[in-house]
């Protein structure tokens, strides 16, 4: 569908440039548009309409903070350690190593041996990185 | 459309030393924690080793000049010139690391690996010849500065450098991202030389269109950040101040020289023809910088904040010649740049052995009577403080001459009496410091401590570099005056 997009004058090069687009090219956009307004407005009248003509009693427990149905224990801005960072992190790293596996698997057939050379070079790098993270006692969690 | 990997593969060699820099780094990184504590300086020999190997491999670049990877990267006189320099002022900064680390108990194979991976983000950075490959570049740099910045972990002003550093300069990228998507957006394409045959097609009664010039804005605010010059200098001082000297010594200098390569080639190759646009810009960014980093640099009594202030005033210099708008301009800027780097590393490596363990002397006074205790050291600084003031024989010298030259040359003249008028207010606070460490009483608590080898032969080589610059300068300005033509300009001014 993206082929009238395609520069013909850099074969292999596909700008979906604002230059090829026209006013028409934005028209397809118009439901979306049209859904994301009914849904903000659905929503607006809800909660409006729950103010308005809702009854408001506030007591102690209803003031209480949800959790999940479970009384409350303490200030939830407690500090906790500083590993879930890392391991969030570690996780992103490997996350987007997997997301590259993807394109790569799709052109597989046509970059062979060199594809498959230079996609173990890239997941040697990482796994350095991970044998790095090992040793430094990263997933170490005692 | 998969280009060939027989294609692919022929490239490698364009792109050596990112290659072997890399490479380095990931051995190191790898090494790291299988080597005990006492054979960890080892590693940073092994970086030094890569950093050579790696300049060593730039000559194997420079036999295969033009394009690579479908025109992402671009090698030409320019990048390879940029890249000796860039390399140039890691392997310094690395030899300057070496004792200073095992002093501070910080020896560690991730400081080493993570220089080695700047340099080659500023690789990527001088030979770029697309916007979102330059980006990379760009980050690959910043990150491993921002950690690079609060090495000293226990250090608070280190952690304040660290924390300013990331978040401002986190800031900028995202600037820097935003101008290439509305150049993309004006032009349909983030290639530099792309942009450059867009806007020159334009028929003559058509204006630049106010997206691209709204992206040319918004790069200038991204790399004027990186290379401080006003109004982007605010964090610099804190971030030159807090880091660990020796990586103050490599903030100050190749990350500068590598983004002021990638403005160049923005400015003159993709916006050539825009110049009656961006000349103003630059003009009055010039001179908020020269007096902000002059003025600034007056008030300082610690050295290391000094110096500091000073790159900025530094980078101001070289916008004078940047205003130029001539290829004279590019080639007094490339060469003002390889001076600066070697005056300036050699500074705040002399800085590094003078502030002893903790970083505990950086005033002023502490380098009272410097030159009866240690004279060659003495010597050695007064003489990179003279060639960031600008005095004949240095390097310095001749940077400012041929920077104001160029400006002369092209009409710019009050621009240069601007600059001339900093130069004077610089004499002020370079001559404080060495006056101190001439004439002043030495103080009694300081015990001079050797210089080691390593950072000894940094240093002579700084100084040596610093002398042929100012003595011998026809062979760096014929290399640089070649650079400069490189770059595929159109017919400035």
């Amino acid at each position: 569908m993206f082929s009238e997009f395609i520069d013909r004058r850099a074969p292999g090069r596909y700008y979906i440039s604002a230059l090829n687009m026209d006013s028409s090219y934005l028209d397809i956009y118009a439901p979306l548009l049209l859904m994301f307004i009914l849904a903000a407005g659905l929503a607006g009248v809800l909660v409006a309409a729950s103010t308005l003509v809702g009854r408001h009693k506030h007591t102690r427990e209803k003031d209480q903070p949800y959790e999940c149905g479970i009384t409350p224990t303490g200030d939830a801005r407690a500090p906790f350690s500083v590993h879930f960072y890392l391991v969030a992190l570690i996780f992103i790293l490997f996350d987007i190593e997997a997301i590259f596996l993807y394109p790569w698997a799709l052109v597989y057939h046509e970059l062979k041996v060199f594809g498959f050379v230079e996609m173990m070079l890239y997941i040697m790098i990482l796994l350095v990185g991970y044998i790095f993270l090992w040793k430094k006692g990263a997933l170490d969690w005692s | 459309m998969i280009p060939l990997p027989a294609e692919q593969l022929l490239n490698l060699h364009r792109v050596a030393p990112e290659v072997v820099l890399c490479v380095f780094g990931i051995v190191i990184m790898v090494v790291d924690p299988f080597v005990q504590a006492a054979g960890r300086r080892a590693l940073g020999w092994l970086a030094f080793i890569g950093a050579l190997t790696a300049l060593a491999s730039v000559h194997l670049a420079a036999h295969f000049p033009g394009r690579a990877y479908s025109d992402l990267v671009n090698v030409d006189r320019f990048s390879i010139f940029v890249h000796v320099v860039v390399i140039g002022a890691a392997s310094l900064a690395i030899l300057g690391s070496l004792d200073y680390l095992e002093g501070e108990g910080l020896q560690r194979g991730e400081y080493y690996a993570l220089v080695l991976f700047a340099t080659a983000g500023m690789g990527i950075l001088a030979g770029a010849n697309e916007l979102v490959t330059a980006f990379i570049g760009l980050e690959m740099s910043s990150i491993s500065s921002y950690v690079l910045a609060g090495f000293r972990r226990r250090a608070l002003p280190s952690n304040e450098a660290s924390v300013k550093y990331f978040l401002l300069g986190s800031f900028a990228t995202a600037f820097f991202l935003y101008g290439i998507a509305m150049v993309y957006g004006a032009t349909g394409t983030t290639l530099i030389s792309g942009i450059q045959t867009f806007l020159v097609s334009l028929p003559p009664s058509q204006h630049l269109p106010a997206l691209a010039i709204l992206g040319l804005g918004l790069i200038f605010v991204g790399l004027g950040f990186k290379v401080v010059v006003a109004p982007f200098q605010a964090y610099a001082p804190d971030v030159y101040e807090g880091a660990p000297t020796p990586v103050t010594a490599l903030l100050a200098s190749a990350p500068k020289v590598a983004t002021f390569a990638l403005m160049l080639r923005v400015f003159y190759v993709s916006f050539g023809s825009a110049q009656h646009l961006w000349f103003w810009v630059i003009w009055i960014s010039a001179v908020l910088t020269m007096f902000i980093g002059n003025l600034g640099a007056l008030m300082q009594t610690n050295v290391k904040r000094m110096l500091g202030y000073s790159s900025i005033a530094h980078a101001g210099y070289i916008l004078v010649a940047f205003a130029a708008s001539t290829d004279l301009g590019i080639a007094a800027a490339l060469f003002y740049l390889s001076a600066y780097v070697l005056m300036k590393v050699g500074a705040f490596l002399v800085v590094t052995h003078l502030g002893q363990q903790g970083e505990r002397r950086l005033a002023v006074a502490d380098y009272a009577g410097l030159g009866m205790k240690q004279p060659v050291l003495a010597a050695c600084f007064s003489l990179f403080l003279f060639s960031l003031l600008g005095l004949p024989v240095t390097g310095g010298f001749l940077g400012k001459f041929f920077a104001f030259q160029s400006a002369l040359d092209a009409k710019i003249v009050w621009l240069v009496v601007i600059a001339g008028i900093n130069s004077v207010i610089g004499a002020y606070y370079y001559l404080r410091v060495i006056i101190a460490m001439y004439f002043w009483e030495p103080s009694q608590d300081y015990t001079p401590t050797p210089v080691a080898p390593a950072l000894s032969a940094a240093l002579l080589v700084a100084a040596a570099g610093t002398l042929y610059l100012g003595l011998l300068p026809t062979r760096v300005l014929v290399l640089a005056k070649a650079a400069a033509d490189s770059l595929s300009l159109l017919s400035l001014r």
